[in-house]
């Protein structure tokens, strides 16, 4: 089971309302390389790996991305709290109030809905585990790709601080990923 | 100590130290016979229940489902919630 725990994992300071920044910042909550596809795709594989190692690693791993999207839905509710209608028309926003008003909901910058066809589950733990190591490093890039686009140093903070998270991610996916070579090898010539 | 600190200085403490937990607990899952990673583990967590416990006792609780108890009135619909701060 899981527990709830009120509190973010870093803390989020945006220092001014920005629409056009929320729209941009909502890949990372129902995008493709956002922390939702992160979390399900980890939490979901867990169950078919071979170590007690890799699968609490995807156990952990998958955790935190639940807190990242927390961190995330936190700075889009927060950039978007105060907008007028004219602010969210003018973001190309409005297609997003005609069907949520100022909710959050799991899309992409560009409004496309979050979908499974993001993530797989191959059952195979070498192969996963090579997409996960894909999926920080795509993650890592958009973050980069948010830095560039962002104006607020708090915003921009809490951004850097979930890039690092990648970084260490795709460490520890790749030291999984050894492990279990050394591990099929082991199998196959006991 | 923790008497003094205001609830922002004490949750920022305990992110902090939840911080070096976790990112500890990853590299323990690939590295669990890692002396010294264990070691800085079971430090950082004995300080972390330290401060959580102080934070709650002033703050009201961060966990329920039995992990934390609740004075009268249930504190746990009291705000502020993580994302209204």
């Amino acid at each position: 089971m899981w527990v709830y725990e009120k509190k973010l994992q870093y803390p989020v300071k945006v220092c001014n309302k920005n629409v056009q920044m929320a729209k941009f910042l909502i890949t990372q909550y129902g995008g493709p390389d956002g922390e939702l596809s992160a979390a399900l795709r980890y939490l979901n594989q867990r169950y078919t790996m071979p170590t007690g190692k890799a699968k609490a690693l995807l156990t952990d791993i998958g955790t935190e991305e639940l807190a990242h999207l927390e961190i995330i839905a936190t700075m889009v509710y927060q950039l978007l709290k105060d907008a007028t209608l004219d602010e969210l028309k003018e973001a190309g926003l409005g297609g997003h109030y005609a069907q949520h008003d100022r909710a959050l909901f799991y899309t992409d910058s560009n409004g496309v809905p979050w979908t499974a066809a993001y993530i797989q589950g191959m059952g195979d733990p070498i192969t996963d585990l090579h997409e996960d190591m894909a999926a920080e490093q795509k993650a890592r890039t958009t973050y980069e790709h948010l830095i560039n686009l962002s104006d607020d140093p708090g915003v921009k903070d809490s951004l850097r601080f979930l890039r690092e998270r990648e970084v260490v991610h795709f460490q520890r996916f790749g030291e999984a990923l050894v492990d279990i070579y050394d591990y099929v090898d082991r199998k196959k010539f006991y | 100590m923790h008497e003094l600190m205001t609830r922002e200085s004490l949750m920022k403490a305990i992110q902090e130290l939840q911080f070096a937990a976790v990112d500890l607990g990853l590299f323990l899952d690939n590295y669990p016979r890692h002396q010294k990673a264990l070691a800085d583990y079971n430090m950082y967590t004995q300080q972390l229940i330290q401060l959580r416990r102080a934070y709650e006792v002033k703050f009201g609780p961060l966990t329920h489902f039995g992990y934390a108890p609740s004075q009268y009135p249930w504190q746990w619909v009291c705000g502020p919630w993580p994302w209204e701060i």
